[in-house]
């Protein structure tokens, strides 16, 4: 169930802390790169979700969010590029004892590996994916991916980019997402909070993280997560809460007919009653992907868990059939199997 | 049944060739054909020959789908040559199949069939069966289509499922010819159309009448006496090379104790080991068809990581996409099991045809320099031993496994000696334990020079891997020069000390002589036929069947020295020669090969072999 822990993996017997993580690497990401304060959050989550610390796997392809791995001190796997969605895979189906966790970036999931993911996605493998999104290539240097904003001059992209982009969260939605979640790379309390919910998530779950590239594409999300005007331009959505936003609260979110408009409380005979209230659990993703839509400047864009839908998993599903299989079938071994249908004795 | 013709023929060995349109059920009639002569006794190889198409136009050369069946009182290790009785169930088939019968043979046609359209469209100018084209053969014109109908008209079934069972008028005559027993079909029948008593029915009229006709017509005054094969005592199936392959790997798993994972993605002509381990959820298997090529190798390396038998299965081009994670694998230092079941190349190629040319892929397609280990099986039945073998180096050695297979080993069948699971070698995996204090993730076995494999969840072992390059022993990333050419020496020599793990290389023959004829994966059966009738002759000439390509044998060279020339026959260009060539230096290599999407024939085999014989 969504609200549960994962029972299927084993519980540490003794309280962890950030050091029973700490690798002996080098971190070798850039100064002021936004990817250091994602591995400080899960340096706090990772000891407090209360699994064994050697049931926890990291997965990753290749960019600059996927030398993680490197940097946790946990099982892991440094793949190749986009395959970190398919690696993983395996790794769940095999062991589902394992909390599997994923980082990957915006060229690695949705470019190169962008099969990989609407298909992890599809299947609903319980699965924790941070889906570092830069906007950019960053370990190549500078070229455009695939949420590059349309016009973008890159350094494969003089005249500016003529590629629509993708909105990741319209993205997971359309794959049959059963769990979105966007955070900002400045907002740690935030970014730790989700990540808890998507530990929590039985089912593949995507964290969205808009992270700053310092040197290929500085400020890039900058009009919505500037901390001057982040309370306008950004609406947390809380569970259970009206959809309120703004420096004063007196902004709200409501549904127009099929459509979400931005009110200002107080206005036009608007209250707080009007406002919709965040249902993460609703199964019907049709308000989940307008609220992933939602861009600036027409509305702010949504932070927290948008969507925690609960779904049988995939992996679940591979081990109640093996439990089936071996109760029913008469093949209970291999010499079985080699004796079953028709045989005969030659003397 | 008894037989009432006076004329009986006794053979060793009978070749028989059912061919129709794709929707005329001659896999099925070939597979009930050959499960009968099984439970007669006999020893048989069969081969499925279909197209590409699942229903190509009706009635055209390029929709007609046969099943050849070699049985035998002798071992049979080819599925024979040519045919000694083609059944032909429309003109197509009989156009494109008549080349594949003995000077002789006996044809039996569906004469129903052939009215002018047809005729015309499978590209004959005169109906063959009235032009005289057919004299030298043995021709009997069934009506086959008219009888059936006739025989099932009391039933009340409308006439498309009554042409349904056309196939089993044709196989009615043939259990006439050779004598056989419906029992083994009839059991057939009771269990695929339990639901549908009017099938059974339908089906069982339709098998007699064909039979009655038999015994009735002239042209059929001969029959077939194959005596039982004189083959080892134990118990015995018919299996193809793809079920073999699969279950080879679930014994290995069972053996090994670590579960069973495929990640695979459908493709001819290796889907049908992803069929089949799909079955055995009661085994631990866990299959996983991915959402492709990449996508199933990955995710076996992410089951292998964790402590799985992992498998991925394909063919051709399948292998191609899997090359970039094949050099995680190697990276990593993971097992990994990939089957490689061949078919014609380049590109889409030739998918539902056999060949040998993705040798080079496996052995070289990778970038960087990528030691895979590379075996081949030879059998159908023996893809069973190849897959548990390669399983067992993957696993004891931590290494990826390249299995080659090909279309004709894995559709084809053979008789298979059912073994216990108990008497297959040990497999051992370098397990790391709990707490290890020694263990690093590339600390190696002094012998093997394989690393450990520590299995998430294991206390006090936690490490990350990766593509990118390793330090020595410790495992972490390193782009030290020196470190590098040290590790790129430690991965091929893991490799080569398989040689110390793998049986010598055998000979069929003398160890010396004029010629030794080389082969490799499923041209076994051929080559070895066609060597074992030249020493008949007093030819000195010996064979070695090579399964295990990367590494080489420790004795290839010794096994090359003794004879004055070493011909390659393969079914590619010459990769294994050049690859022979490359790395046992000092012989005279000549090279015989054929690249037409088909087996070797024994006949051009012989030919082959004495002109190398007479040329100084």
């Amino acid at each position: 169930m969504s609200n549960q822990p994962n029972l299927t993996i084993e519980r540490s017997s003794v309280e962890l802390t950030k050091e029973d993580f700490v690798s002996d690497q080098m971190v070798k990401w850039c100064p002021g790169c936004g990817a250091h304060a994602i591995l400080s959050a899960v340096a706090n989550v990772f000891p407090k979700l209360g699994y064994r610390k050697e049931n926890l796997m990291m997965v990753s392809g290749i960019g600059c969010s996927s030398r993680f791995p490197y940097y946790v001190n946990t099982y892991g796997i440094h793949g190749i590029h986009g395959r970190a969605a398919a690696i993983s895979s395996g790794v769940k189906i095999a062991n589902p004892h394992l909390s599997v966790w994923m980082a990957t970036g915006d060229g690695d999931s949705m470019a190169i590996g962008g099969n990989h993911f609407i298909h992890i996605i599809r299947r609903n493998i319980d699965i924790n994916i941070m889906l570092f999104n830069n906007q950019i290539y960053g370990l190549t240097k500078g070229q455009y991916s695939p949420t590059t904003p349309m016009g973008s001059v890159t350094k494969t992209s003089p005249q500016g980019t003529i590629e629509h982009p993708f909105n990741p969260g319209e993205l997971v939605l359309g794959a049959q997402g059963t769990f979105f979640a966007r955070v900002v790379d400045n907002n740690p309390k935030m970014m730790t909070e989700v990540m808890f919910e998507a530990a929590k998530h039985d089912g593949t779950s995507i964290i969205e993280i808009l992270q700053n590239c310092i040197i290929f594409a500085d400020k890039t999300h900058d009009s919505v997560t500037n901390k001057d005007n982040r309370e306008e331009r950004q609406i947390v959505l809380r569970n259970g809460e009206p959809m309120i936003f703004g420096k004063q609260k007196d902004k709200g979110i409501r549904l127009n007919g099929s459509r979400l408009e931005v009110v200002t409380i107080g206005e036009n005979g608007v209250t707080e009653d009007d406002l919709l209230v965040h249902d993460m659990y609703e199964q019907d993703p049709g308000i989940h992907l307008m609220l992933a839509k939602m861009a600036y400047p027409h509305f702010p864009i949504a932070i927290g868990v948008i969507r925690s839908a609960n779904y049988p998993t995939y992996d679940d599903m591979v081990v109640e059939q093996i439990n089936y299989a071996k109760e029913n079938s008469k093949i209970k071994t291999v010499d079985d199997l080699l004796n079953s249908g028709d045989t005969w004795e030659i003397k | 049944m008894v037989k009432t013709k006076s004329n009986v023929i006794q053979r060793d060995a009978v070749v028989v060739k059912f061919v129709g349109d794709s929707g005329d059920g001659m896999q099925l009639t070939g597979t009930l054909f050959s499960d009968t002569a099984a439970l007669a006794g006999l020893d048989l190889a069969t081969f499925p020959d279909y197209p590409a198409e699942i229903r190509a136009p009706h009635n055209t050369v390029a929709g007609v789908s046969g099943f050849q069946v070699h049985v035998g009182a002798k071992k049979i290790e080819t599925t024979g040559d040519l045919c000694d009785v083609l059944v032909a169930m429309n003109p197509a088939s009989l156009k494109s199949n008549l080349k594949w019968a003995k000077p002789g043979a006996t044809i039996i046609v569906d004469m129903d069939t052939f009215d002018e359209p047809a005729v015309k469209k499978a590209g004959y100018r005169t109906n063959p069966l009235e032009d005289g084209s057919l004299e030298t053969f043995n021709l009997v014109k069934a009506p086959i289509t008219s009888l059936t109908r006739t025989s099932l008209k009391p039933l009340g079934i409308d006439t498309k499922t009554i042409d349904k069972s056309k196939n089993m008028f044709a196989l009615g005559i043939m259990y006439h010819i050779f004598g056989w027993s419906f029992d083994a079909t009839y059991d057939f029948f009771d269990k695929k159309f339990k639901s549908k008593p009017q099938v059974i029915q339908a089906n069982k009229i339709v098998l007699e009448a064909g039979y009655s006709f038999a015994d009735a017509v002239e042209a059929l005054d001969s029959v077939y006496q194959v005596s039982k094969a004189a083959l080892k005592p134990g118990r015995y199936r018919n299996i193809t090379g793809n079920v073999a392959t699969a279950w080879g790997f679930l014994a290995a798993a069972e053996r090994s104790g670590r579960p069973l994972f495929l990640g695979s993605y459908p493709i001819t002509p290796a889907t049908e080991i992803l069929i089949e381990l799909a079955k055995y959820k009661s085994l631990g298997a866990k299959v996983f068809q991915a959402e492709d090529e990449i996508a199933g190798i990955c995710s076996a390396i992410g089951a292998s990581y964790t402590g799985s038998l992992a498998l991925t299965t394909t063919s051709g081009p399948g292998l191609s996409l899997k090359s970039e994670a094949i050099g995680l694998a190697v990276m990593t230092e993971l097992p990994l099991v990939i089957v490689n079941v061949q078919r014609g190349g380049p590109s889409t190629g030739l998918p539902t045809k056999t060949e040998q040319s993705d040798l080079y892929q496996a052995l070289f397609g990778r970038n960087g320099e990528c030691p895979a280990v590379v075996i081949a099986a030879s059998s159908s039945a023996n893809c069973f031993n190849y897959a548990y073998i390669a399983s067992k180096i993957a696993m004891e050695h931590m290494t990826p496994v390249i299995l080659l297979t090909d279309g004709y080993l894995g559709n084809g069948s053979q008789l298979f000696r059912i073994p216990k699971v108990a008497d297959m070698p040990d497999i051992n995996p370098p397990i790391a334990v709990a707490n290890d204090p020694d263990y690093k993730p590339y600390r190696r076995d002094p012998e093997t020079l394989a690393r450990k494999w520590a299995l998430p969840g294991t206390e006090g072992l936690r490490h990350r891997i990766g593509g990118l390059e390793k330090e020595d022993v410790f495992g972490n990333v390193s782009t030290d020069p020196l470190n590098h050419e040290k590790m790129t020496h430690l991965r091929n020599e893991k490799v080569q000390r398989i040689a110390n793990y793998i049986p010598e290389q055998e000979i069929t023959g003398e160890k010396e002589g004029d010629v030794l004829v080389v082969s490799w994966g499923g041209t076994f059966g051929a080559v070895e036929e066609a060597v074992e009738l030249l020493q008949k002759e007093g030819k000195k000439v010996s064979h070695a069947h090579f399964h295990y390509i990367m590494p080489l044998p420790k004795n290839t060279s010794e096994v090359l020295k003794g004879f004055k020339k070493i011909m390659v026959c393969e079914l590619n260009s010459g990769q294994f020669v050049n690859y022979l060539k490359m790395t046992q230096y000092g012989h005279v290599y000549t090279q015989y090969n054929k690249v037409q999407g088909l087996p070797f024939t024994v006949t051009e085999l012989v030919l082959a072999i004495n002109k190398t014989l007479e040329e100084k």
